[in-house]
């Protein structure tokens, strides 16, 4: 912890002014390509249900005297640019300032920059090539290369993600937390370690990477296929010199499907002894209403700038980490 | 017994694992965006001074280990235990066997003050300073004159360690040695 007299930013004022320049770069971006700019709510009244996703819980009394409620923090802007997209909008993009409580570290500040966009009429690949070309064209990286999930497990983890056998899978992540956690992790927590414990710094010697075609276990809110007998989801993330850099979706539009993944996450959360959250009904009546077909990613900006500038904790790229704000 | 929490660790802490203490020495956050959260932490074991690297699910906690650091003069030795006596004037004495003394046996001098690690209220390493001055008991005879050439030659200390020195030392000066690399620093006084 940094103490608290320590006024000072974190981040050198070139950084700054190169934090600046990105936001520049990105409205220019959308603009170019039609996509509207649009401002949603950092305050609501309802959270993610997502199991490893905790939104930051506020109390208020929006009319004095009033009796107090509870509001949350976004982990994301989906929920409400969903709800402009099932309204009509069109293509939407943001810049969003997100929360996500107890997420601490070289790369994490509970307080950091999104960027999310939306495309109707663009499937998860179409939607890949645009990330490219936003991300290579700041940072002028080569062109992402694109890994399956399966692939990139098996090639740097040994374990193939659909076949491997529960009591294989907890073996394989033993000698990072022992038997006992490694057992009571399930498989996507323990393809979770094996990814960030092995796949990311494997990748951190590729070119730019997209996996794709997650588990429908880790489907979160993306549709599903079958592929080779087995469920995928369309779901991408890129990672740049080992830096999980987005995570997008070719959306699920199913209003009931939907209602159904929320309540699996709420099982979930339930088993973890972490409290239920509500489930956002008003992003169920837009999807019964009618989302259009459409693709969706969210990219973190703080990140986008630690590799533009090649530093390695995010408190050289933000002004004032949770410590200092 | 107080607990900490993965998102407390840092470096220095004193924490039990697997039954021994254990001193955090580095506490990495990883966590894929949707997926669990993790910390890797890196650990020097104080029993056996291997460093461990365990991975624990963020919010998982450990048991603090009662360790503490105290200033200790060192006393005299009776062959089996080294005594060394509290600085804080309340004479407290605590012996420490061979093991807790380990490799600092070579820099011991009686009344020079050395940091004494305490498991459970007794000794469980002993540290040295990171300079010590110790005179030179043996060494092949000093050339005079030869201060600017290079070259060196072993010195015995007045406690049986080992060091490379010039050529110009002779017996019976007292040196400043870095006890963390061994290395000779510079003489302190002609003897």
């Amino acid at each position: 912890m940094v103490e608290a007299t320590n006024w000072l930013p974190t981040a050198p004022m070139q950084a700054l002014r190169q934090r600046a320049c990105q936001l520049t770069y990105l409205r220019s971006f959308f603009a170019e390509r039609d996509v509207l700019e649009v401002e949603t709510p950092v305050l609501a009244r309802h959270g993610v249900t997502d199991l490893h996703l905790d939104s930051v819980a506020v109390e208020m009394s929006p009319v004095p005297g009033c009796r107090q409620t509870r509001g949350w923090l976004q982990t994301s802007p989906e929920f409400h640019m969903k709800r402009l997209l099932a309204a009509g909008s069109g293509a939407i993009y943001q810049v969003f300032r997100a929360f996500r409580d107890g997420e601490r570290g070289g790369r994490h500040n509970p307080e950091f920059s999104l960027l999310e966009w939306y495309r109707p009429g663009l499937s998860d690949v179409d939607l890949m090539a645009e990330v490219a070309d936003l991300v290579c064209g700041w940072l002028g990286c080569e062109r992402p290369q694109t890994l399956r999930y399966r692939d990139a497990m098996q090639l740097y983890a040994g374990v193939d993600p659909f076949t491997v056998k529960d009591d294989a899978l907890a073996t394989r992540c033993e000698p990072w937390v022992g038997r006992s956690v490694a057992a009571e992790l399930g498989r996507d927590g323990c393809l979770e370690l094996l990814m960030s414990h092995v796949v990311e710094p494997a990748l951190r010697a590729q070119p730019p990477t997209f996996i794709v075609e997650y588990p429908a276990s880790q489907a979160a809110l993306a549709r599903v296929s079958s592929k080779d007998g087995h469920q995928v989801a369309h779901r991408f993330e890129l990672y740049v010199a080992g830096i999980e850099l987005c995570n997008g979706y070719w959306e699920l539009t199913d209003a009931s499907e939907q209602r159904r993944r929320f309540e699996v996450d709420n099982a979930a959360r339930a088993a973890a002894g972490k409290a239920p959250m509500p489930v956002d009904e008003a992003l169920l009546a837009a999807l019964a209403a009618g989302m259009p077909e459409c693709a969706g990613v969210a990219l973190g900006l703080d990140r986008l700038l630690m590799l533009k500038l090649g530093v390695e904790r995010i408190d050289e790229v933000v002004s004032f980490p949770l410590e200092r704000a | 017994m107080a607990s900490y929490s993965t998102n407390e660790f840092r470096s220095g802490l004193k924490v039990l694992l697997d039954g021994d203490p254990c001193v955090i020495l580095d506490n990495e956050f990883v966590k894929p965006g949707k997926g669990q959260a993790f910390n890797r932490v890196k650990l020097r074991n104080l029993m056996s001074s291997r460093v461990w690297e365990r991975t624990f699910k963020s919010g998982e906690s450990l048991e603090s280990a009662d360790v503490i650091d105290q200033d200790m003069e060192y006393l005299y030795t009776d062959g089996e235990f080294w005594h060394f006596m509290l600085t804080d004037g309340s004479f407290e004495q605590h012996a420490a066997d061979a093991k807790a003394v380990g490799d600092t046996l070579k820099w011991l001098k009686e009344q020079d003050v050395y940091t004494v690690t305490l498991y459970n209220g007794a000794p469980l390493t002993v540290t040295p300073p990171n300079f010590v001055e110790l005179e030179v008991v043996e060494t092949d005879p000093g050339m005079k004159g030869d201060t600017a050439q290079g070259g060196s030659k072993p010195a015995t200390l007045s406690t049986g360690a080992v060091v490379n020195v010039p050529l110009f030392i002779s017996i019976g000066e007292v040196l400043k040695v870095d006890t963390r690399s061994g290395e000779y620093v510079n003489r302190v006084k002609n003897a």
